[in-house]
C-alpha cells in the first residue's frame, strides 16, 4: 500500500482524497496556489506545499510544479482527482517514468479514450453500440440519402467544423434530406467557412445514463450500476441520481455487460464510467468514456455503500477485484450547489460567505470544502458543494432533498439552491419523466 | 455591481468583498454612486483605493467630526485578488496589507526575496563553491542569489532587488514552496 499520496487537486474532491486517505492510514500531501491558501484541504493535508500563483496554468495545471512538490515531499503515489491533469496522458506517462504510482489509468488508455473517433472504432470493435453514422463526410445528396436508410431515420446532418447548434439538421425523411443538406452545407459554410457535412442517427428524446466501472491490474472489470445526469444546463450537469428513474432490469443488465465489455477492450485499471444516450425506445448507444473519477461518484457511493475512493487506491496498489456487479440498494439524488445566481442567467459569483449552514440529519451528506468566512475566488470553477440524499424510494429521497434544501443556507454570496429547490417542485422531475432537453423548458420562477 | 442589503450596519467585509469583485478602471457612474452608498451606510469615515490608474477617495460625515475611522486597502490590477487578505472575518476596521509578487516590505522596510518555483534550496552553485550570497553582501539587480533544484534541473534565482542581504531566511538544501521567502534585503 501506498505511504503517502500527494492529491494534484483542489476544493471537494482533494478534501474527498485526504479523507479516505486519512482512513486507510496514507499520509496526506496538498497542493495550493496561492489563492486556496485557506482552502481546507490545505489544513486537513498532514503536508502542503504552495507551488504557485492562483492562474490554472501556473499551479494545478503545471506538472513541472506538481512533479517537483512530489520530489520534495516523497510522496511515492499522485491521485489526479478530476479536472485539471486527471485526463491528461502526459501527466500520468510522466509520473510512471520517475517512478509515481498515477491513481488511475495509464497513458495508453487516457488516450485510447481521449481521441472521439479512436474511441468509437474500439467499441465497434468491443460490440458496444455506439452512435450509428457516416464514417466519413459525405460527397452528396445521393451519398446522404444512402447513407440515412442504413443508419434509418430520424437523422442529423452535422457541420463537421461546427459548434453551437450551427450547420445542424434533423431530417425526418427521405423526401426531405435534398433540402436540408442545401440549407446545412449553406449555414456551415457561412458560420464555419467549411461546408463539410457528416450525419449521425438522431436520438430523441435522450437521456444522460452512464455506467459506473471499475477495472483491476489482473484483467477483471466490474459495473457498479447507473446514474441519471440528464438535467444539464449547457451540457453543465446540475443533478445526478440512481438508480435512473428510466432504467428497466433488462436494461442495466444490458447497459452494464456494455460497459465492462467497454472497459476489458482497452484492459482498462481504475475507476471509469461510461456515458450512454438512451433514446424512448430504451435503446442505448455509446457516447464517451471517462477514465477518471467524477463529481458524481459520490451518488453510487450512497446507493451500494461503498467507499469508491478507497476502491481506487485498492487497485492501484494491486488489489484484485471481488469480480462482482453492484445494484443499486437505495435510491440517492445529488444537488450541485454553485456560486451561481440562478434568476441571473447563473451568473458566477464569487465573494466572501459570511455565513454556511449545511444541512444534516438522517440520509444527508454534504461534501464541501467551503465555511463561514471562505472566500470563493473567481479563479476556479463555481462547484461549492454536493448535496446528497439517500432513502428508500425516489420519492422520500425527493422529500428529503427538499428539506435539505430548505436548510442549507449560505450568505455572503448567490448559491443554485433556489433553483434546486423549485426543481424538486416540478412535476416532470417529480414523475422521472425528463431528457437532456428538460432545462431548455424549465421556467425559474422569481423569487 | 451586487449591494448586498442588509438591516444590520454593512460589515467591512462586505465593502472589501464588492472591491474586489469589480474591476475598478472600469466602473460606471451608477456605480461609484453605490460605491459611495455602500461606504455611508457603513461605520467607516473615510475609504480610499488606489490602483495604477484609478483612485478613489470617499469622506462621510463622521470624517468631520473626529474619530476617524478609516480603511485603505493598496491594490494592484485584478491579479492582486491572489494575494487579498487572508483572514476575511468582519474585524474591527484595519488598513489592509500591501501585497506585492516579489519584494514585500516587511515592518523593518527590508525587502523579501521569495522564490517563484517548487524545489530543494541551494546557497551555492555546488557543495564545494562558496555561497552565492552572505549576509553583509550587496545584491545588484538580475545577479544570481541561490539556486533553487527541481527534477534534477538547477535554476538559478536572481534578485528583482538591489540592497544588502541582511538575513538568509531558509537553511541550505531545505525544500522550499513558491513564494517561500528566502532572503530578506535591505534597500537602503
Amino acid at each position: 500500500m501506498f505511504e503517502k499520496i500527494l492529491i494534484a487537486n483542489r476544493g471537494e474532491i482533494a478534501l474527498r482524497v485526504i479523507r479516505t486517505c486519512k482512513e486507510m492510514g496514507i499520509k496526506t500531501v496538498a497542493i495550493y496556489s496561492t489563492a486556496d491558501a485557506d482552502s481546507l484541504h490545505v489544513r486537513f493535508a498532514d503536508e502542503a506545499v504552495c507551488i504557485g500563483p492562483a492562474s490554472s496554468a501556473e499551479s494545478y495545471l503545471s506538472i513541472p510544479k506538481i512533479m517537483a512538490a512530489v520530489e520534495i515531499t516523497n510522496a511515492d503515489a499522485v491521485h489526479p482527482g478530476y479536472g485539471f491533469l486527471a485526463e491528461n496522458a502526459e501527466f500520468a506517462e510522466i509520473c510512471t517514468e520517475y517512478g509515481i504510482k498515477f491513481i488511475g489509468p495509464s497513458a495508453n488508455m487516457i488516450r485510447k479514450m481521449g481521441d472521439k473517433i479512436t474511441a468509437k472504432e474500439t467499441m465497434i470493435k468491443a460490440n458496444v453500440p455506439v452512435i450509428p453514422g457516416s464514417a466519413n463526410l459525405l460527397k452528396n445528396v445521393a451519398e446522404a440519402i444512402t447513407n440515412a436508410k442504413e443508419v434509418g431515420y430520424p437523422i442529423i446532418l452535422k457541420a463537421t467544423a461546427g459548434g453551437g447548434g450551427k450547420g445542424m439538421r434533423i431530417v425526418w425523411k427521405e423526401e426531405d434530406v435534398e433540402e436540408n443538406w442545401n440549407k446545412a452545407k449553406a449555414e456551415a459554410k457561412a458560420s464555419f467557412g467549411n461546408d463539410g457535412i457528416y450525419m449521425e442517427k438522431f436520438i430523441e428524446e435522450p437521456r444522460h445514463i452512464e455506467i459506473q466501472v471499475i477495472g483491476d491490474q489482473h484483467g477483471t472489470v466490474v459495473h457498479l450500476s447507473e446514474r441519471d445526469c440528464s438535467i444539464q444546463r449547457r451540457h453543465q450537469k446540475l443533478v445526478e441520481e440512481s438508480p435512473s428513474p428510466f432504467m428497466t432490469r433488462n436494461l442495466r443488465k444490458a447497459m452494464g455487460e456494455a460497459a465492462i465489455n467497454a472497459g476489458k477492450a482497452i484492459k482498462y485499471e481504475g475507476v471509469g464510467t461510461v456515458e450512454f444516450l438512451v433514446d424512448k425506445y430504451k435503446k442505448f448507444y455509446f457516447m464517451e468514456m471517462n477514465t477518471r473519477i467524477q463529481v458524481e461518484h459520490t451518488v453510487t457511493e450512497e446507493v451500494i455503500d461503498r467507499d469508491l475512493i478507497k476502491e481506487q487506491i485498492n487497485v492501484a496498489a494491486g488489489h484484485k477485484l471481488e469480480g462482482k456487479n453492484y445494484i443499486p440498494q437505495l435510491h440517492a439524488i445529488e444537488c450541485r450547489i454553485n456560486a451561481e445566481d440562478p434568476f441571473n442567467d447563473f451568473r458566477p459569483n464569487p465573494g466572501t460567505i459570511t455565513s454556511f449552514h449545511s444541512p444534516k440529519g438522517h440520509g444527508v451528506r454534504v461534501d464541501t470544502h467551503v465555511y463561514a468566512g471562505y472566500t470563493v475566488s473567481p479563479y476556479y470553477d463555481s462547484m461549492i458543494a454536493k448535496l446528497i440524499c439517500k432513502a428508500q424510494t425516489r420519492e422520500e429521497c425527493i422529500n428529503k432533498m427538499r428539506r435539505a434544501l430548505q436548510e442549507f443556507i449560505v450568505e455572503g454570496i448567490k448559491t443554485t439552491v433556489p433553483f434546486h429547490l423549485q426543481l424538486m417542485d416540478n412535476e416532470k422531475f417529480n414523475k422521472g419523466d425528463f431528457n437532456t432537453g428538460f432545462l431548455n423548458d424549465f421556467e425559474l420562477k422569481e423569487d | 455591481m451586487k449591494v448586498t442589503e442588509s438591516k444590520l450596519k454593512l460589515p467591512l467585509v462586505t465593502i472589501w468583498n464588492v472591491v474586489n469583485n469589480q474591476n475598478l478602471e472600469n466602473m460606471t457612474f451608477k456605480e461609484i454612486q453605490e460605491l459611495i452608498k455602500l461606504v455611508g451606510k457603513s461605520n467607516l469615515s473615510e475609504f480610499k483605493i488606489t490602483t495604477e490608474k484609478v483612485d478613489i477617495s470617499i469622506r462621510t460625515d463622521s470624517y468631520n467630526k473626529g474619530g476617524k475611522v478609516m480603511m485603505a486597502p493598496q491594490m494592484m490590477a485584478p491579479a492582486a485578488l491572489s494575494s487579498a487578505p487572508t483572514s476575511p472575518a468582519p474585524v474591527a476596521p484595519t488598513v489592509a496589507p500591501a501585497a506585492k509578487s516579489e519584494g514585500e516590505e516587511t515592518e523593518n522596510n527590508f525587502i523579501q526575496v521569495k522564490s517563484p518555483i517548487v524545489g530543494t534550496f541551494y546557497r551555492s552553485s555546488s557543495p564545494d563553491k562558496p555561497p552565492y550570497k552572505k549576509v553583509g553582501d550587496k545584491v545588484a539587480v538580475g545577479e544570481v542569489v541561490c539556486i533553487v533544484e527541481a527534477m534534477k534541473l538547477f535554476n538559478e534565482i536572481e534578485s528583482e532587488v538591489a540592497g544588502t542581504i541582511v538575513q538568509a531566511v531558509v537553511e541550505d538544501a531545505s525544500p522550499i514552496e513558491y513564494d517561500q521567502v528566502l532572503f530578506l534585503v535591505d534597500p537602503s
